[in-house]
């Protein structure tokens, strides 16, 4: 057998780098099919390109008094949003009280930054900072008191909504989602039975179903008289339905946590409960972040499925703006707007997501 | 209430213990006994249940049939019992299992804190104190896997002993290891015989059962084939089933 290299000898520089020349050429015009492609493709994307600035810059009307500004203009109507950016992201709040939801925003921004961020994650400041939040946040919303005027939770809406509604779901859904994932797998037959009918259940069902037996089934199973507020109920509702899916990808975690660990744990007699909280979620929680991540993401995109039973969410109180025949044009950029919104939030979760799987790998947390 | 009678003056003994895996007995008839201070090395070929066996002591695993008892008191299904137990018996495991998300301070302060009720500061001081005993005070504030293999089992070591344990159990200690991390592990291991340490160590590492054993044990198939002084058993074994196992591990 010979040994003839096909390849060319070379000598390998580390250092070397391909001119712009070359790396366009080796990489985009490398045959007469590559070099098709690469111009079909780049043709496209720059009059893809071009269209978007002439659209949404060039021929864009920003700002107008009235909707015959933009009838004439052949681009985008962003002026839209400045004139309809407060029933959009306030909903039915009445209109002169709208500077409480812009406090209310500010303080729930800040309540999460601050804890999101590690150097804060002590019990002595989180909890008050959350009881502060929750409460500020439920005058400001209700009024009724320090002559605020009382609004009742049917008139919210708008962007508050969908932070109620998202972050109910996730203070109440996780805890609920950890307690059916250890269920699931506790030695204790009922403990695991409980877990196993529950999840099996509801996720047996679509939100749908959920909303309209939280709305319309629950009140009556309750007695005479007794009363619990709609939005609680919608909320408690998606929560549910959150941490079964929630339940099962952290039962993944908890899986891949080696029987070892437990071991280690139990031959230095710690309890069942100092186990788990200390040696096994710590660690299963990190191997199921990314999961984690991308269900608290689309269980913030669930939120908009209130509008099914009457809730103006953000994208609820879009549409509903939109129906105004003057404007009505212009509804896509107004859902531009909204879906800026969206992935604002989307994208900062996901970032944020990444920067914690680092400070794990990096030993911080 | 604890049960505490006392079969003899044995700190551990296991009696006609047999134990399954569904179908598949692993555990025949046991029978073995460790006074206090002894050091007893269990050896074999491997599926001979030597492992099982130490993991029934601390109840790792369960047994099916016979008795075992851990200083009077015996281990039943009584949590108690069981807490009781594992609170004189330290164990190392072939693949450490030290705890990753921890610093190895935080691993060896975790049971002194929370089992023992113990000050931050005076675990600390402990844990110091063991760490310098394995050698590795300055990998105090690293994660595990930052560590060499011979090093976390170290800290495993240090780990068990920060429950201020009177029996340790070795379960292979020095298997998951490179050849030349084998030594630091079982220098460690002697200079813990040598304070007084009832220990069973299962191993392969026959120098360190001629030199530190007071009692070598063959398991083969789920049985105790032969129990002897290391000069015995090693110079004069009287099983067949020993001599075979000797030339195996011995010869080459």
């Amino acid at each position: 057998m010979a040994f003839t290299p096909l390849a060319k000898s070379v000598t390998f520089d580390p250092d070397a780098r391909l001119s712009a020349v070359d790396w366009i050429r080796q990489n985009l015009f490398q045959n007469v099919v590559q070099s098709l492609l690469t111009i079909a493709v780049g043709y496209a994307i720059v009059s893809l390109a071009w269209f978007l600035l002439r659209w949404g810059l060039l021929d864009a009307v920003f700002v107008a008094d009235g909707p015959e500004a933009c009838r004439e203009a052949a681009g985008a109507c962003w002026a839209v949003i400045g004139v309809k950016y407060r029933p959009m992201l306030f909903g039915l709040y009445p209109y002169e009280e709208h500077w409480r939801l812009v406090i209310m925003i500010v303080i729930y921004l800040l309540t999460v930054v601050l804890s999101l961020w590690p150097r804060f994650w002590n019990l002595r400041f989180l909890v008050p900072l959350w009881i502060f939040a929750v409460t500020s946040i439920t005058v400001l919303m209700f009024g009724g008191v320090f002559g605020l005027r009382y609004v009742p939770s049917n008139d919210w809406g708008g962007l508050p909504l969908t932070i109620i509604l998202f972050t109910g779901t996730v203070l109440i859904g996780m805890p609920v989602a950890v307690l059916l994932a250890l269920g699931r797998r506790s030695p204790l037959p009922f403990a695991r039975g409980v877990s196993v009918v529950f999840i099996e259940a509801m996720r047996g069902v679509p939100l749908i179903t959920i909303l309209f037996v939280a709305v319309n089934v629950f009140p009556l199973f309750l007695p005479q008289g007794v009363e619990v507020n709609k939005l609680l109920r919608i909320t408690v509702g998606i929560a549910i339905f959150f941490s079964c899916y929630q339940a099962e990808v952290i039962r993944g975690g908890l899986q891949a946590v080696p029987r070892g660990q437990y071991e280690a744990a139990a031959s230095i007699n710690l309890t069942y409960w100092q186990t788990t909280r200390r040696i096994i979620l710590p660690q299963a929680m990190r191997i199921a972040l990314p999961s984690i991540t991308n269900h608290i993401i689309a269980a913030m995109k669930n939120t908009s499925f209130v509008i099914i039973i009457g809730l103006f969410d953000i994208l609820t109180a879009t549409s509903a703006v939109m129906q105004d025949p003057l404007w009505r044009r212009y509804y896509v950029e107004a859902y531009l707007f909204i879906a800026f919104i969206y992935l604002f939030f989307g994208y900062s979760l996901s970032r944020y997501a990444r920067q914690v799987e680092k400070w794990i790998n990096i030993g911080r947390i | 209430m604890l049960d505490t009678q006392t079969p003899d003056d044995a700190v551990i003994k296991v009696s006609s213990v047999s134990k399954w895996f569904s179908h598949f007995k692993v555990l025949k008839d046991v029978d073995l006994t460790v006074g206090k201070g002894e050091r007893v090395v269990i050896c074999g070929p491997s599926g001979s249940g030597k492992s099982t066996l130490i993991r029934c002591i601390n109840r790792l695993e369960e047994h099916q049939e016979g008795h075992i008892w851990v200083n009077g008191v015996e281990m039943t299904d009584n949590i108690k019992n069981i807490e009781a137990i594992r609170r004189n018996i330290g164990m190392v495991f072939q693949s450490f299992n030290l705890f990753p998300h921890l610093t190895v301070l935080e691993n060896l302060t975790l049971g002194p804190t929370l089992v023992r009720h113990m000050k931050k500061k005076d675990a600390d001081a402990l844990a110091m104190q063991l760490l310098e005993k394995v050698r590795i005070p300055e990998q105090a504030h690293k994660y595990p896997l930052q560590l060499s293999g011979g090093q976390q089992q170290r800290v495993a070591i240090a780990r068990s002993l920060c429950m201020e344990p009177e029996i340790m159990l070795f379960d292979e200690p020095t298997s998951a290891l490179d050849p030349e991390m084998i030594k630091e592990v079982l220098d460690t291991m002697i200079e813990l015989a040598e304070s007084g340490m009832t220990m069973i160590v299962v191993t392969h590492e026959m120098g360190f059962a001629r030199t530190v054993a007071n009692n070598v044990v063959l398991m083969a198939d789920g049985q105790v084939i032969e129990t002897g002084a290391p000069e015995d058993f090693f110079g004069n074994p009287q099983h067949e089933r020993t001599r075979a196992f000797l030339d195996q591990i011995l010869k080459h």
